[in-house]
């Protein structure tokens, strides 16, 4: 076990952890935020540059800091290691800039695109991007293809973290996508229009953080924040059958993975579970999915919000500052 | 007259040949150290020599190799980077092509110190002539008994492999040409691991420079002290400078470092001075990636010390005065030429170069070209300026790789010493325009 301090704050994991997941473990400001990394694909993380923290003290035995702004990702703790997240100028003017380029060739198109509400890109725009964009050249701009029959791939909106080339290579038999080319030209593709056809494609939707990937089946159908998430599970054979259903009324619109606090899915879901059992007789509805209030999501669900809003509200005295409501 | 160790035969007729480069003493430095060293006693003469990695980050090799995982059960690879591609850089295909077997001698002496059995070459897929050279020069090894089983009649055991790039900048950096050499997409790996402890199929390994590698031969000959006694400091040794751009005698020299700047451009040894007795304006000493420096700071620090062609004084002062040795790139401009169009075409090459693995790079490398293309095409903005500084600074030292800090350091250092000739360019599109182009203002502007 080693100890690291992450913004003041001291925590203890095991050797060989990454300075993310130790963050991850204290939760909250503290954990710094991640578009490419994703804790079970082996070999994500690095890509993006949104996770840079400064390491002020290399470990105890040699206390150094470390001269560069490290990938929090993939750079391993070390014992008595001092880290510096959202405490550090530095990182945050870093964080800054990266989504100003991330932002660079992505389009602004969110009141059309079906990840808005539950987008990584738009929360972290929120939290750390500029009102308004330096940029003035042409952004690159790709053709909408199908790749396989349920998802389709607006490869304009990506931000290359990779991800579903990892999922594709990890939990499905046979990979036929990739990264194409290189630089800003680069794109994801399946090199004369293959079709991935796999009882697990479909997790390529769950794990991309923007709207490049996204389930045919649901398009357009809905914006998410007018949906209720449910829990709920079936007997499937393929997979463990524990999915979030995206409901209105009684219809089902959109089967996923249930997500985590950090947006990643507890259990990838089969094909089969997330595009063809789309009736309500075909699930155990478990009750309603927590979904935390600080997210778009949750905006229409008064009953779990409103209720721990006036629990939290501690009555305060109005009157009590009068000088300062003279002035 | 410097002191010339790796070109010492380079004008012999047919030294490509094995017979010829064998009769000026090829090959006996190979002798020397598999009958009478050990692999260690190699190593420390490389590290006496205080030789320093030719590439350009300038890394003392015996230190390099020292890192080396010894350790570990899996075999031990040595890689030769011959990925040359940076702009004004062409020291390597030069050696290649001229003397290919003292690179294969020198993959010898360093595989043996290292305890490497299976050795690459990785060439730029694009310099076909040199592959050939370099394979032909492999073969006539083999069949002298110079590589193969048993070399010499010894028990040390060596294979030697040519293995031609897909012709990317980025897999000159050592964890891309590893990524590449392995048959995958050339992107920079995350470090670390280095590749010392887990390189090539996970196995340690040493990426080295083609120059760093040639040099080994004279330092087995000659021993690591004498080496040492050539050049300056810390910068021990010759180099090889691929002089270019406007002077009267572009080509490679091989300099003994420690050589006044100012001789090395004047001298009609080497440069020969600009051409059609012009003025002597910027220099780009190690390669584009390196800050440009204007005249009065490549000939004289900032402290009117003479600069000199060696590591440390040539980044004296830092990146506010000084620059670095990189590779040896050394490009030149004369009073006539056109800062913001040099810039430009150095911002496109890394634009078109950048694997697009992390978003810094891939995206503002990108930024940094069009903002400069528009400016030097007469549709310049006074705010541009302040931006490229900035997008230059967002991309250094936030990238995976160096590829990031290359292509901001030559945007940030030429605004940084020719604000001016941006803010005139900006001023007076047409001037310019008439400047660079000539007549064709009209064309260009009327768009």
């Amino acid at each position: 076990m080693v100890k690291v301090t992450i913004d003041g704050i001291e925590v203890e994991v095991e050797e060989n952890t990454t300075i993310l997941n130790a963050a991850r473990r204290i939760g909250g400001d503290v954990v710094p935020p991640a578009m490419c990394y994703y804790s079970k694909l082996k070999g994500s993380g690095g890509k993006c540059r949104t996770c840079l923290v400064k390491v002020s003290q290399g470990s105890a035995k040699d206390p150094r800091p470390m001269p560069k702004l490290v990938a929090s990702c993939s750079t391993m703790v070390q014992d008595g290691m001092v880290i510096l997240n959202s405490t550090s100028p530095e990182v945050v003017d870093a964080r800054k800039s990266v989504v100003e380029f991330l932002l660079i060739n992505h389009p602004l198109d969110c009141p059309v695109c079906d990840q808005a509400g539950e987008c990584d890109l738009q929360n972290l725009t929120y939290a750390h991007g500029l009102s308004k964009s330096r940029y003035e050249e042409e952004r690159r701009t790709f053709e909408k293809i199908d790749i396989g029959e349920h998802i389709q791939l607006h490869m304009t909106r990506c931000i290359l973290c990779y991800r579903c080339v990892y999922t594709a290579d990890q939990i499905t038999d046979k990979r036929v996508h990739g990264v194409l080319n290189r630089g800003d030209a680069s794109e994801i593709g399946t090199y004369i229009k293959n079709v991935i056809e796999n009882d697990f494609s479909g997790n390529v939707i769950d794990v991309c953080p923007v709207g490049a990937l996204t389930d045919k089946t649901f398009r357009f159908k809905q914006r998410v924040w007018f949906s209720k998430p449910m829990d709920a599970h079936r007997n499937c054979s393929k997979c463990s059958g524990k999915v979030a259903l995206w409901m209105k009324g009684n219809d089902i619109l959109r089967v996923t993975g249930r997500k985590n606090s950090f947006g990643e899915v507890e259990e990838f879901i089969c094909n089969e579970c997330r595009f063809e059992k789309k009736k309500t007789e075909d699930w155990t509805i478990e009750g309603p999915r927590h979904i935390s209030n600080h997210s778009v999501i949750s905006q229409n669900h008064y009953e779990n919000t409103f209720k721990a809003k006036l629990a939290s509200r501690q009555p305060k005295e109005i009157y009590g500052n009068k000088d300062s409501a003279e002035k | 007259m410097g002191k010339k160790l790796l070109f010492k035969h380079i004008d012999v007729p047919g030294i490509k040949d094995f017979t010829v480069y064998r009769s000026k003493n090829g090959y006996e430095a190979v002798e020397k150290a598999l009958k009478t060293m050990s692999p260690d006693e190699v190593q420390e003469e490389v590290k006496k020599s205080g030789l320093r990695g030719r590439g350009g980050a300038g890394f003392p090799a015996g230190m390099k190799w020292s890192f080396l995982d010894r350790k570990s059960d899996k075999p031990r690879y040595l890689v030769c980077n011959a990925d040359e591609s940076e702009p004004g850089t062409f020291k390597d295909r030069y050696l290649i092509e001229h003397i290919p077997h003292l690179l294969v001698e020198g993959m010898i002496l360093s595989s043996y110190a290292l305890g490497a059995n299976t050795s690459y070459i990785y060439v730029r897929g694009e310099m076909k002539t040199p592959i050939k050279i370099l394979e032909n020069a492999i073969s006539e090894a083999y069949a002298n008994g110079f590589l193969g089983k048993n070399i010499l009649g010894t028990s040390y055991s060596l294979d030697l492999y040519v293995q031609p790039g897909g012709g990317a900048y980025i897999c000159g950096e050592e964890t891309a040409l590893l990524e590449s050499l392995e048959g995958k997409r050339g992107n920079p790996r995350m470090k670390p691991p280095f590749p010392a402890i887990s390189g090539l199929y996970g196995s340690p390994t040493v990426v080295n420079n083609v120059e760093t590698i040639s040099a080994v031969v004279p330092i087995i000959n000659d021993g690591g002290d004498a080496y040492a006694q050539i050049g300056i400091g810390k910068s021990t040794g010759t180099k090889l400078i691929s002089a270019c751009g406007n002077i009267n005698k572009p080509g490679v020299y091989e300099i003994e470092l420690g050589l006044p700047v100012e001789e090395f451009i004047f001298s009609d040894e080497y440069c020969g001075g600009i051409w059609k007795n012009k003025r002597l304006k910027a220099v780009v000493p190690g390669g584009s990636s390196v800050p440009i420096l204007p005249a009065e700071l490549i000939l004289k620090t900032l402290q009117g010390e003479p600069r000199l062609m060696s590591y440390e004084s040539l980044s004296d002062g830092g990146f506010a005065s000084g620059s670095m040795l990189g590779s040896g790139g050394f490009i030149v401009f004369d009073e006539d030429a056109c800062i913001v169009r040099n810039t430009w075409n150095f911002s496109r090459f890394y634009h078109h170069e950048s694997c697009g693995q992390c978003s810094p790079c891939r995206e503002g490398t990108g930024w940094m070209e069009k903002v400069l293309h528009r400016i030097e095409n007469g549709h310049g903005n006074e705010r541009d300026i302040d931006l490229l500084v900035e997008v230059a600074k967002k991309i250094e030292g936030n990238t995976i790789c160096p590829l990031g800090d290359a292509a901001a350091w030559p945007v940030a250092s030429a605004i940084r010493h020719f604000r001016e000739e941006f803010e005139w360019h900006i001023r007076e599109p047409k001037e310019s325009m008439k400047r660079n182009y000539g007549i064709r203002e009209k064309s260009i502007l009327g768009a």
